[in-house]
Protein backbone atom coordinates (compact mmCIF):
# COMPACT_ATOMS: atom_id res chain seq x y z
CA UNK A 1 0.00 0.00 0.00
CA UNK A 2 2.60 2.32 1.08
CA UNK A 3 4.76 1.40 -2.33
CA UNK A 4 1.32 2.17 -4.13
CA UNK A 5 1.00 5.57 -2.61
CA UNK A 6 4.47 6.63 -3.90
CA UNK A 7 3.88 5.75 -7.25
CA UNK A 8 0.88 7.69 -7.24
CA UNK A 9 2.58 10.15 -5.89
CA UNK A 10 5.36 10.09 -8.28
CA UNK A 11 2.68 10.31 -11.22
CA UNK A 12 1.48 13.02 -9.98
CA UNK A 13 4.36 14.88 -9.71
CA UNK A 14 4.92 14.03 -13.32
CA UNK A 15 2.04 15.94 -14.01
CA UNK A 16 3.18 18.84 -11.95
CA UNK A 17 6.72 19.25 -14.11
CA UNK A 18 4.96 19.23 -17.30
CA UNK A 19 2.13 21.85 -15.89
CA UNK A 20 5.06 24.01 -14.68
CA UNK A 21 6.64 23.62 -18.41
CA UNK A 22 2.92 24.65 -19.19
CA UNK A 23 2.40 28.07 -17.10
CA UNK A 24 6.23 29.23 -16.83
CA UNK A 25 5.76 28.49 -21.09
CA UNK A 26 2.53 30.39 -21.06
CA UNK A 27 3.58 33.34 -19.14
CA UNK A 28 6.54 34.19 -21.61
CA UNK A 29 4.08 33.58 -24.10
CA UNK A 30 1.82 36.08 -22.85
CA UNK A 31 4.06 38.54 -22.18
CA UNK A 32 5.91 38.48 -25.65
CA UNK A 33 2.09 38.93 -27.13
CA UNK A 34 1.88 42.05 -25.49
CA UNK A 35 4.60 43.51 -26.80
CA UNK A 36 7.44 43.10 -23.31
CA UNK A 37 10.49 41.67 -24.72
CA UNK A 38 11.98 39.03 -22.63
CA UNK A 39 15.22 37.85 -23.09
CA UNK A 40 14.15 33.72 -22.32
CA UNK A 41 11.09 32.97 -24.89
CA UNK A 42 8.02 30.38 -24.74
CA UNK A 43 9.35 28.48 -27.20
CA UNK A 44 13.32 27.43 -28.33
CA UNK A 45 11.50 26.91 -32.61
CA UNK A 46 13.16 29.03 -34.82
CA UNK A 47 10.39 29.72 -37.67
CA UNK A 48 12.75 28.04 -40.03
CA UNK A 49 12.05 29.69 -43.86
CA UNK A 50 11.58 33.20 -42.25
CA UNK A 51 14.34 33.22 -39.63
CA UNK A 52 17.26 31.46 -40.05
CA UNK A 53 19.68 30.28 -37.44
CA UNK A 54 23.25 31.84 -38.32
CA UNK A 55 25.46 29.23 -39.81
CA UNK A 56 28.61 28.79 -38.15
CA UNK A 57 31.71 30.79 -40.16
CA UNK A 58 33.47 27.21 -41.00
CA UNK A 59 30.49 25.84 -42.09
CA UNK A 60 30.49 23.75 -45.17
CA UNK A 61 27.92 25.07 -47.64
CA UNK A 62 27.54 24.85 -51.49
CA UNK A 63 31.05 25.25 -53.48
CA UNK A 64 31.73 29.02 -55.40
CA UNK A 65 35.24 28.71 -57.19
CA UNK A 66 36.92 32.46 -56.57
CA UNK A 67 38.59 34.41 -59.58
CA UNK A 68 41.79 36.92 -59.88
CA UNK A 69 42.17 40.14 -59.78
CA UNK A 70 41.23 40.46 -63.52
CA UNK A 71 38.00 37.69 -63.30
CA UNK A 72 39.60 34.80 -64.96
CA UNK A 73 38.77 31.43 -62.47
CA UNK A 74 41.93 31.20 -59.92
CA UNK A 75 41.06 27.27 -60.61
CA UNK A 76 44.39 25.82 -63.04
CA UNK A 77 42.63 22.40 -63.35
CA UNK A 78 45.24 20.75 -61.58
CA UNK A 79 42.47 17.94 -60.74
CA UNK A 80 43.44 17.70 -57.35
CA UNK A 81 40.07 18.11 -55.77
CA UNK A 82 38.69 15.90 -58.13
CA UNK A 83 41.45 13.04 -57.29
CA UNK A 84 40.62 13.80 -53.43
CA UNK A 85 37.28 13.78 -53.96
CA UNK A 86 35.37 10.62 -52.53
CA UNK A 87 32.46 10.58 -54.16
CA UNK A 88 33.28 11.33 -57.11
CA UNK A 89 31.48 13.97 -58.11
CA UNK A 90 33.86 16.67 -59.71
CA UNK A 91 34.55 16.19 -63.42
CA UNK A 92 36.93 19.04 -64.61
CA UNK A 93 37.65 19.43 -68.46
CA UNK A 94 41.51 21.72 -69.35
CA UNK A 95 41.88 24.13 -71.30
CA UNK A 96 44.99 26.00 -72.78
CA UNK A 97 45.69 29.17 -70.81
CA UNK A 98 47.72 31.91 -73.31
CA UNK A 99 49.00 33.02 -69.84
CA UNK A 100 52.74 30.75 -69.65
CA UNK A 101 52.33 31.86 -66.03
CA UNK A 102 49.04 30.13 -65.54
CA UNK A 103 48.88 27.58 -68.62
CA UNK A 104 45.96 25.68 -67.84
CA UNK A 105 42.20 26.80 -66.82
CA UNK A 106 39.02 24.42 -66.73
CA UNK A 107 37.36 24.52 -69.82
CA UNK A 108 34.25 23.23 -67.73
CA UNK A 109 33.50 22.68 -64.02
CA UNK A 110 30.84 20.43 -63.21
CA UNK A 111 29.81 19.41 -59.56
CA UNK A 112 27.05 17.13 -58.94
CA UNK A 113 25.98 18.15 -56.11
CA UNK A 114 23.40 14.97 -55.97
CA UNK A 115 26.57 13.06 -54.94
CA UNK A 116 28.57 15.47 -53.01
CA UNK A 117 28.82 14.82 -49.40
CA UNK A 118 30.07 18.18 -48.38
CA UNK A 119 33.19 16.92 -46.47
CA UNK A 120 35.42 19.87 -47.33
CA UNK A 121 38.72 17.60 -48.92
CA UNK A 122 38.40 19.96 -52.23
CA UNK A 123 38.75 23.13 -50.49
CA UNK A 124 41.91 21.59 -48.41
CA UNK A 125 43.29 19.65 -51.28
CA UNK A 126 42.99 22.88 -54.05
CA UNK A 127 46.70 24.76 -53.71
CA UNK A 128 45.21 27.97 -55.49
CA UNK A 129 42.37 28.39 -53.21
CA UNK A 130 40.32 28.48 -56.15
CA UNK A 131 37.52 26.19 -54.42
CA UNK A 132 35.75 27.63 -51.10
CA UNK A 133 32.21 25.90 -49.45
CA UNK A 134 31.22 29.11 -47.74
CA UNK A 135 28.01 30.52 -49.65
CA UNK A 136 25.98 29.43 -46.92
CA UNK A 137 23.45 28.41 -49.46
CA UNK A 138 22.05 25.26 -47.60
CA UNK A 139 18.56 25.10 -48.91
CA UNK A 140 19.73 22.62 -51.69
CA UNK A 141 16.69 21.19 -52.46
CA UNK A 142 15.39 20.64 -57.10
CA UNK A 143 12.67 18.83 -58.31
CA UNK A 144 15.51 16.90 -60.76
CA UNK A 145 18.63 15.61 -60.96
CA UNK A 146 19.98 18.13 -63.45
CA UNK A 147 18.90 21.23 -61.19
CA UNK A 148 21.59 19.96 -58.78
CA UNK A 149 24.79 19.65 -61.04
CA UNK A 150 26.00 22.53 -61.19
CA UNK A 151 28.76 23.78 -63.73
CA UNK A 152 30.96 27.18 -64.25
CA UNK A 153 28.56 29.31 -64.13
CA UNK A 154 26.97 29.17 -61.02
CA UNK A 155 29.73 28.19 -59.17
CA UNK A 156 31.50 31.09 -60.38
CA UNK A 157 28.36 33.41 -60.11
CA UNK B 1 -42.26 24.28 -27.64
CA UNK B 2 -41.17 22.42 -30.51
CA UNK B 3 -39.17 25.92 -31.54
CA UNK B 4 -37.50 25.88 -28.78
CA UNK B 5 -36.61 22.47 -28.29
CA UNK B 6 -35.28 22.38 -32.04
CA UNK B 7 -33.38 25.25 -30.85
CA UNK B 8 -31.85 23.80 -27.53
CA UNK B 9 -30.45 21.03 -29.64
CA UNK B 10 -29.16 22.80 -32.23
CA UNK B 11 -27.57 25.57 -29.94
CA UNK B 12 -26.63 22.66 -27.77
CA UNK B 13 -25.10 20.54 -30.87
CA UNK B 14 -22.91 23.93 -32.24
CA UNK B 15 -21.70 24.56 -29.14
CA UNK B 16 -20.12 20.84 -28.54
CA UNK B 17 -18.98 20.39 -32.23
CA UNK B 18 -17.12 23.80 -32.19
CA UNK B 19 -15.79 23.35 -29.18
CA UNK B 20 -14.74 19.56 -30.02
CA UNK B 21 -13.47 20.96 -33.45
CA UNK B 22 -10.70 23.39 -31.47
CA UNK B 23 -10.38 20.74 -29.10
CA UNK B 24 -7.95 19.57 -31.59
CA UNK B 25 -6.40 23.06 -31.80
CA UNK B 26 -6.17 23.20 -27.55
CA UNK B 27 -4.51 19.22 -28.00
CA UNK B 28 -1.77 20.91 -30.33
CA UNK B 29 -1.17 24.18 -28.79
CA UNK B 30 -1.21 23.11 -25.26
CA UNK B 31 1.01 19.83 -26.20
CA UNK B 32 3.14 22.15 -27.63
CA UNK B 33 3.40 24.91 -24.83
CA UNK B 34 4.17 22.05 -22.59
CA UNK B 35 7.22 20.46 -24.95
CA UNK B 36 8.61 24.09 -25.15
CA UNK B 37 7.50 23.76 -28.96
CA UNK B 38 4.77 26.77 -30.76
CA UNK B 39 2.46 24.26 -32.44
CA UNK B 40 1.00 24.73 -35.35
CA UNK B 41 0.47 28.08 -36.35
CA UNK B 42 0.68 28.30 -40.26
CA UNK B 43 -2.69 27.72 -41.26
CA UNK B 44 -3.55 31.01 -42.46
CA UNK B 45 -6.44 32.59 -44.47
CA UNK B 46 -5.34 36.36 -46.67
CA UNK B 47 -1.67 35.82 -44.64
CA UNK B 48 -3.82 36.06 -41.57
CA UNK B 49 -2.37 33.48 -38.62
CA UNK B 50 -4.55 33.88 -35.48
CA UNK B 51 -2.20 31.30 -33.73
CA UNK B 52 -3.01 28.65 -35.87
CA UNK B 53 -6.81 28.72 -35.28
CA UNK B 54 -7.82 27.90 -38.92
CA UNK B 55 -5.78 24.62 -38.16
CA UNK B 56 -8.87 22.77 -37.76
CA UNK B 57 -10.38 23.69 -41.31
CA UNK B 58 -7.35 22.67 -42.62
CA UNK B 59 -7.61 19.70 -41.27
CA UNK B 60 -10.91 19.05 -42.26
CA UNK B 61 -10.08 19.81 -45.67
CA UNK B 62 -7.24 17.86 -46.19
CA UNK B 63 -9.68 14.32 -44.77
CA UNK B 64 -12.63 15.41 -46.97
CA UNK B 65 -10.23 15.44 -50.04
CA UNK B 66 -8.77 12.05 -49.02
CA UNK B 67 -10.05 9.04 -50.70
CA UNK B 68 -12.97 7.05 -48.98
CA UNK B 69 -11.39 4.19 -49.24
CA UNK B 70 -13.05 0.62 -48.11
CA UNK B 71 -10.97 -2.56 -48.46
CA UNK B 72 -11.87 -4.77 -51.05
CA UNK B 73 -11.87 -7.57 -48.07
CA UNK B 74 -13.98 -5.98 -45.74
CA UNK B 75 -17.67 -6.04 -44.57
CA UNK B 76 -19.04 -2.99 -45.89
CA UNK B 77 -21.98 -1.65 -44.69
CA UNK B 78 -20.65 -2.35 -41.33
CA UNK B 79 -17.27 -0.58 -42.10
CA UNK B 80 -19.11 2.07 -43.22
CA UNK B 81 -21.47 2.25 -40.07
CA UNK B 82 -19.00 2.06 -37.19
CA UNK B 83 -17.52 5.29 -37.72
CA UNK B 84 -20.71 6.51 -37.53
CA UNK B 85 -21.89 4.72 -34.27
CA UNK B 86 -19.53 5.75 -32.40
CA UNK B 87 -19.84 9.44 -33.37
CA UNK B 88 -23.64 9.53 -32.80
CA UNK B 89 -23.65 7.99 -29.34
CA UNK B 90 -21.02 10.64 -28.27
CA UNK B 91 -23.13 13.32 -29.68
CA UNK B 92 -26.24 12.09 -28.03
CA UNK B 93 -24.53 12.02 -24.60
CA UNK B 94 -24.73 15.77 -24.51
CA UNK B 95 -28.40 16.02 -24.43
CA UNK B 96 -28.20 15.24 -21.21
CA UNK B 97 -26.24 18.31 -20.05
CA UNK B 98 -27.25 20.96 -18.07
CA UNK B 99 -25.55 24.53 -19.09
CA UNK B 100 -27.56 27.06 -16.49
CA UNK B 101 -30.03 27.40 -14.32
CA UNK B 102 -33.71 27.46 -16.10
CA UNK B 103 -34.70 30.77 -17.69
CA UNK B 104 -38.07 32.33 -17.34
CA UNK B 105 -39.01 34.59 -20.88
CA UNK B 106 -42.94 35.57 -20.63
CA UNK B 107 -43.81 33.27 -17.98
CA UNK B 108 -42.90 29.99 -19.41
CA UNK B 109 -40.09 28.01 -17.72
CA UNK B 110 -37.46 27.16 -20.39
CA UNK B 111 -34.65 24.76 -18.51
CA UNK B 112 -30.97 25.09 -20.42
CA UNK B 113 -31.02 21.18 -21.21
CA UNK B 114 -31.86 19.22 -24.17
CA UNK B 115 -33.23 16.29 -22.60
CA UNK B 116 -33.96 16.23 -18.89
CA UNK B 117 -34.66 12.50 -18.18
CA UNK B 118 -35.28 11.53 -14.43
CA UNK B 119 -32.51 8.57 -15.23
CA UNK B 120 -30.57 11.14 -16.96
CA UNK B 121 -27.70 9.52 -15.12
CA UNK B 122 -28.12 6.33 -16.39
CA UNK B 123 -28.63 7.64 -19.76
CA UNK B 124 -25.60 8.95 -20.22
CA UNK B 125 -23.28 6.11 -18.73
CA UNK B 126 -25.68 4.06 -21.29
CA UNK B 127 -24.88 6.32 -24.36
CA UNK B 128 -21.15 5.80 -23.58
CA UNK B 129 -21.38 2.09 -23.38
CA UNK B 130 -23.08 1.71 -26.23
CA UNK B 131 -20.19 3.86 -28.43
CA UNK B 132 -18.07 0.34 -27.87
CA UNK B 133 -20.39 -1.03 -30.83
CA UNK B 134 -18.25 1.67 -32.95
CA UNK B 135 -15.33 0.12 -32.01
CA UNK B 136 -16.16 -3.90 -32.23
CA UNK B 137 -17.96 -3.28 -34.85
CA UNK B 138 -15.14 -1.22 -36.95
CA UNK B 139 -12.32 -3.63 -35.69
CA UNK B 140 -14.88 -6.95 -36.70
CA UNK B 141 -15.84 -5.74 -40.40
CA UNK B 142 -12.51 -4.93 -41.43
CA UNK B 143 -11.64 -8.20 -41.93
CA UNK B 144 -8.24 -7.78 -40.81
CA UNK B 145 -6.65 -9.65 -37.45
CA UNK B 146 -4.82 -6.20 -36.48
CA UNK B 147 -8.14 -4.58 -36.13
CA UNK B 148 -9.89 -7.08 -34.78
CA UNK B 149 -7.40 -7.74 -32.09
CA UNK B 150 -7.36 -3.76 -31.30
CA UNK B 151 -11.39 -3.75 -31.44
CA UNK B 152 -11.18 -6.69 -28.42
CA UNK B 153 -8.98 -4.83 -26.54
CA UNK B 154 -11.00 -1.88 -27.18
CA UNK B 155 -13.81 -4.17 -25.80
CA UNK B 156 -12.13 -5.60 -22.82
CA UNK B 157 -11.22 -2.26 -21.62
CA UNK B 158 -13.93 -0.63 -21.52
CA UNK B 159 -16.21 -2.96 -20.13
CA UNK B 160 -13.93 -3.27 -17.50
CA UNK B 161 -13.52 0.41 -17.04
CA UNK B 162 -17.63 0.86 -17.54
CA UNK B 163 -18.13 -1.33 -14.06
CA UNK B 164 -15.55 1.35 -12.20
CA UNK B 165 -17.43 4.02 -13.57
CA UNK B 166 -20.66 3.25 -12.46
CA UNK B 167 -19.57 2.14 -9.08
CA UNK B 168 -18.21 5.17 -8.43
CA UNK B 169 -21.17 7.08 -9.23
CA UNK B 170 -23.82 4.70 -6.46
CA UNK B 171 -21.95 7.01 -3.98
CA UNK B 172 -22.74 9.96 -5.47
CA UNK B 173 -26.89 9.36 -6.43
CA UNK B 174 -26.31 8.52 -2.25
CA UNK B 175 -25.44 11.85 -1.54
CA UNK B 176 -27.86 13.28 -4.10
CA UNK B 177 -30.87 11.25 -4.03
CA UNK B 178 -31.62 11.73 -7.80
CA UNK B 179 -30.81 10.19 -10.99
CA UNK B 180 -32.14 13.29 -12.60
CA UNK B 181 -28.93 15.66 -13.72
CA UNK B 182 -30.24 18.81 -13.22
CA UNK B 183 -31.23 17.91 -9.74
CA UNK B 184 -28.01 17.03 -9.34
CA UNK B 185 -26.39 20.32 -10.05
CA UNK B 186 -29.25 21.82 -7.71
CA UNK B 187 -28.46 20.14 -5.05
CA UNK B 188 -24.91 21.16 -5.54
CA UNK B 189 -25.88 24.89 -4.93
CA UNK B 190 -26.13 24.38 -0.55
CA UNK B 191 -23.83 25.14 1.10
CA UNK B 192 -21.89 22.42 3.68
CA UNK B 193 -20.53 23.79 7.28
CA UNK B 194 -21.72 27.10 6.04
CA UNK B 195 -18.99 28.17 3.96
CA UNK B 196 -18.24 25.26 1.24
CA UNK B 197 -20.38 24.75 -1.66
CA UNK B 198 -21.80 21.40 -1.87
CA UNK B 199 -19.90 20.13 -4.93
CA UNK B 200 -19.90 16.36 -5.61
CA UNK B 201 -15.95 16.57 -5.30
CA UNK B 202 -16.12 17.56 -1.34
CA UNK B 203 -18.57 15.04 -0.55
CA UNK B 204 -17.09 12.18 -2.77
CA UNK B 205 -13.82 12.94 -2.79
CA UNK B 206 -12.99 9.51 -3.39
CA UNK B 207 -15.78 9.07 -5.94
CA UNK B 208 -14.45 11.64 -8.13
CA UNK B 209 -11.01 10.34 -8.65
CA UNK B 210 -12.21 6.84 -9.59
CA UNK B 211 -14.65 8.57 -11.82
CA UNK B 212 -12.25 10.55 -13.41
CA UNK B 213 -9.45 8.05 -14.11
CA UNK B 214 -12.25 5.30 -15.21
CA UNK B 215 -13.68 8.45 -17.98
CA UNK B 216 -9.70 8.81 -18.91
CA UNK B 217 -9.54 4.97 -19.82
CA UNK B 218 -13.10 5.46 -21.55
CA UNK B 219 -11.68 8.26 -24.05
CA UNK B 220 -9.07 5.39 -24.98
CA UNK B 221 -6.33 7.95 -24.74
CA UNK B 222 -2.99 7.95 -24.50
CA UNK B 223 -2.22 6.60 -20.96
CA UNK B 224 -5.12 3.62 -22.11
CA UNK B 225 -4.56 3.86 -25.87
CA UNK B 226 -4.40 0.25 -26.15
CA UNK B 227 -7.36 -0.20 -28.39
CA UNK B 228 -6.30 2.31 -30.46
CA UNK B 229 -2.53 2.08 -30.52
CA UNK B 230 -2.00 5.29 -31.84
CA UNK B 231 2.08 5.02 -32.14
CA UNK B 232 1.96 1.93 -33.79
CA UNK B 233 -1.79 2.67 -36.05
CA UNK B 234 -2.37 -1.09 -35.25
CA UNK B 235 -5.74 -0.48 -33.21
CA UNK B 236 -9.64 -0.90 -34.49
CA UNK B 237 -9.73 1.69 -37.14
CA UNK B 238 -6.64 0.46 -38.69
CA UNK B 239 -8.44 -0.28 -42.14
CA UNK B 240 -9.82 3.15 -42.05
CA UNK B 241 -8.82 6.24 -44.10
CA UNK B 242 -9.97 9.67 -44.43
CA UNK B 243 -13.49 10.99 -43.25
CA UNK B 244 -14.00 7.99 -41.40
CA UNK B 245 -10.72 7.72 -39.45
CA UNK B 246 -11.57 11.55 -39.01
CA UNK B 247 -15.13 10.33 -37.77
CA UNK B 248 -12.92 8.16 -35.01
CA UNK B 249 -10.27 10.96 -34.26
CA UNK B 250 -13.36 13.59 -33.76
CA UNK B 251 -14.91 10.78 -31.65
CA UNK B 252 -11.99 11.13 -29.50
CA UNK B 253 -12.43 14.38 -29.27
CA UNK B 254 -15.71 14.63 -28.28
CA UNK B 255 -15.39 11.96 -25.55
CA UNK B 256 -12.98 14.51 -23.89
CA UNK B 257 -15.65 17.12 -23.86
CA UNK B 258 -18.10 14.99 -22.49
CA UNK B 259 -16.30 13.29 -19.98
CA UNK B 260 -15.24 16.94 -19.10
CA UNK B 261 -18.45 17.87 -19.29
CA UNK B 262 -19.87 14.99 -16.77
CA UNK B 263 -16.71 15.99 -14.42
CA UNK B 264 -18.23 19.42 -13.90
CA UNK B 265 -21.84 18.34 -13.93
CA UNK B 266 -21.41 15.91 -11.14
CA UNK B 267 -18.28 17.07 -9.00
CA UNK B 268 -17.89 20.43 -9.57
CA UNK B 269 -21.00 21.81 -9.24
CA UNK B 270 -22.15 21.94 -13.09
CA UNK B 271 -23.21 25.94 -13.78
CA UNK B 272 -23.19 26.26 -10.20
CA UNK B 273 -20.89 29.43 -9.17
CA UNK B 274 -20.33 29.42 -5.42
CA UNK B 275 -22.51 31.36 -3.26
CA UNK B 276 -24.33 32.79 -6.13
CA UNK B 277 -28.15 32.53 -5.68
CA UNK B 278 -30.70 33.11 -8.06
CA UNK B 279 -30.43 36.86 -6.64
CA UNK B 280 -27.15 37.28 -7.02
CA UNK B 281 -23.84 36.82 -4.55
CA UNK B 282 -24.50 36.52 -0.79
CA UNK B 283 -21.13 35.60 0.66
CA UNK B 284 -20.89 33.28 3.95
CA UNK B 285 -18.81 36.69 5.59
CA UNK B 286 -21.82 38.55 5.26
CA UNK B 287 -21.88 40.76 2.03
CA UNK B 288 -24.44 40.57 -1.02
CA UNK B 289 -24.19 41.76 -4.66
CA UNK B 290 -27.22 42.21 -6.34
CA UNK B 291 -27.58 40.79 -9.96
CA UNK B 292 -30.06 41.07 -12.39
CA UNK B 293 -31.76 37.24 -13.71
CA UNK B 294 -30.12 37.86 -16.51
CA UNK B 295 -26.60 38.31 -15.06
CA UNK B 296 -27.06 35.29 -13.37
CA UNK B 297 -27.39 33.07 -16.40
CA UNK B 298 -24.75 34.36 -17.91
CA UNK B 299 -22.42 34.28 -15.23
CA UNK B 300 -23.92 30.13 -15.18
CA UNK B 301 -23.01 29.49 -18.55
CA UNK B 302 -19.96 31.16 -18.16
CA UNK B 303 -18.39 29.24 -15.03
CA UNK B 304 -19.87 25.87 -17.00
CA UNK B 305 -17.27 26.67 -19.79
CA UNK B 306 -14.63 27.12 -17.76
CA UNK B 307 -14.63 24.46 -15.36
CA UNK B 308 -15.25 21.82 -19.14
CA UNK B 309 -12.09 24.17 -20.72
CA UNK B 310 -9.95 23.65 -17.55
CA UNK B 311 -11.08 19.58 -17.49
CA UNK B 312 -10.03 19.38 -21.27
CA UNK B 313 -6.66 21.14 -20.58
CA UNK B 314 -6.43 18.44 -17.43
CA UNK B 315 -6.75 15.48 -19.41
CA UNK B 316 -5.04 16.86 -22.58
CA UNK B 317 -1.88 17.69 -19.81
CA UNK B 318 -2.30 13.90 -18.87
CA UNK B 319 -2.53 12.39 -22.42
CA UNK B 320 0.85 14.19 -23.01
CA UNK B 321 2.51 13.79 -19.53
CA UNK B 322 2.18 9.65 -19.19
CA UNK B 323 3.48 7.13 -21.39
CA UNK B 324 1.09 3.97 -21.89
CA UNK B 325 0.27 1.40 -19.60
CA UNK B 326 0.83 -1.98 -20.12
CA UNK B 327 -2.20 -4.11 -21.18
CA UNK B 328 -1.88 -6.30 -17.75
CA UNK B 329 -1.02 -3.10 -15.61
CA UNK B 330 -4.80 -1.77 -17.38
CA UNK B 331 -6.38 -4.71 -15.70
CA UNK B 332 -4.85 -4.53 -12.65
CA UNK B 333 -5.93 -0.77 -12.11
CA UNK B 334 -8.98 -1.60 -13.29
CA UNK B 335 -10.20 -4.80 -11.50
CA UNK B 336 -7.83 -5.02 -8.30
CA UNK B 337 -7.49 -0.98 -7.46
CA UNK B 338 -10.64 0.95 -9.08
CA UNK B 339 -13.47 -1.41 -8.54
CA UNK B 340 -12.45 -2.19 -4.58
CA UNK B 341 -11.66 1.47 -3.80
CA UNK B 342 -15.41 2.29 -5.37
CA UNK B 343 -17.19 -0.55 -3.80
CA UNK B 344 -15.42 0.66 -0.26
CA UNK B 345 -16.21 4.24 -1.28
CA UNK B 346 -20.47 3.18 -1.44
CA UNK B 347 -19.69 1.53 2.06
CA UNK B 348 -17.81 4.32 3.46
CA UNK B 349 -20.45 6.76 2.20
CA UNK B 350 -23.26 4.45 3.91
CA UNK B 351 -21.82 4.20 7.23
CA UNK B 352 -21.16 8.20 7.14
CA UNK B 353 -24.79 8.66 6.09
CA UNK B 354 -26.69 6.05 8.59
CA UNK B 355 -24.50 8.12 11.34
Amino acid sequence: MGKALGILWEIFRGSLITARHFTVNMFFHTLNLVGIKTRRKGAVTIQYPEVKKPLASRHRSRHRLMRREDGKPRCVACMLCATVCPSDCIAIEAAEDPDPEIQKVPASFVIDLNRCCFCGFCVEACPEDAIRMDTAVIDLAATSHQDLVVGLDKLLG
Amino acid sequence: MIGILLLKIVLALVWFLVLTLYLTWLERKESAVMQDRIGANRAQILGLRLFGLFQPFADAIKMIFKEDFVPSFSKKLLHTLAPFLSFFFVCVTISAIPFADDIRIGGKTIPLQVFDADVGLLFVLAMLSLGIYGIILSGWSSNNRFALLGGMRGAAQLISYEVALGLSLVGLIMVFPSLRISEMVRAQGSLVLGFLPAWGVFLQPVGALIFFIAALAETKRVPFDMPEGESEIIGFFAEYGGLKWGMFMFTDFMEILIVSCLMTTLFFGGWQVPWLGPQGFSFPWGGSWHLASWLVTVFQVLIFNVKVIFFCWLQILIRWTYPRLRYDQLMDLGWKVLVPLSLLNILATGLIMSL
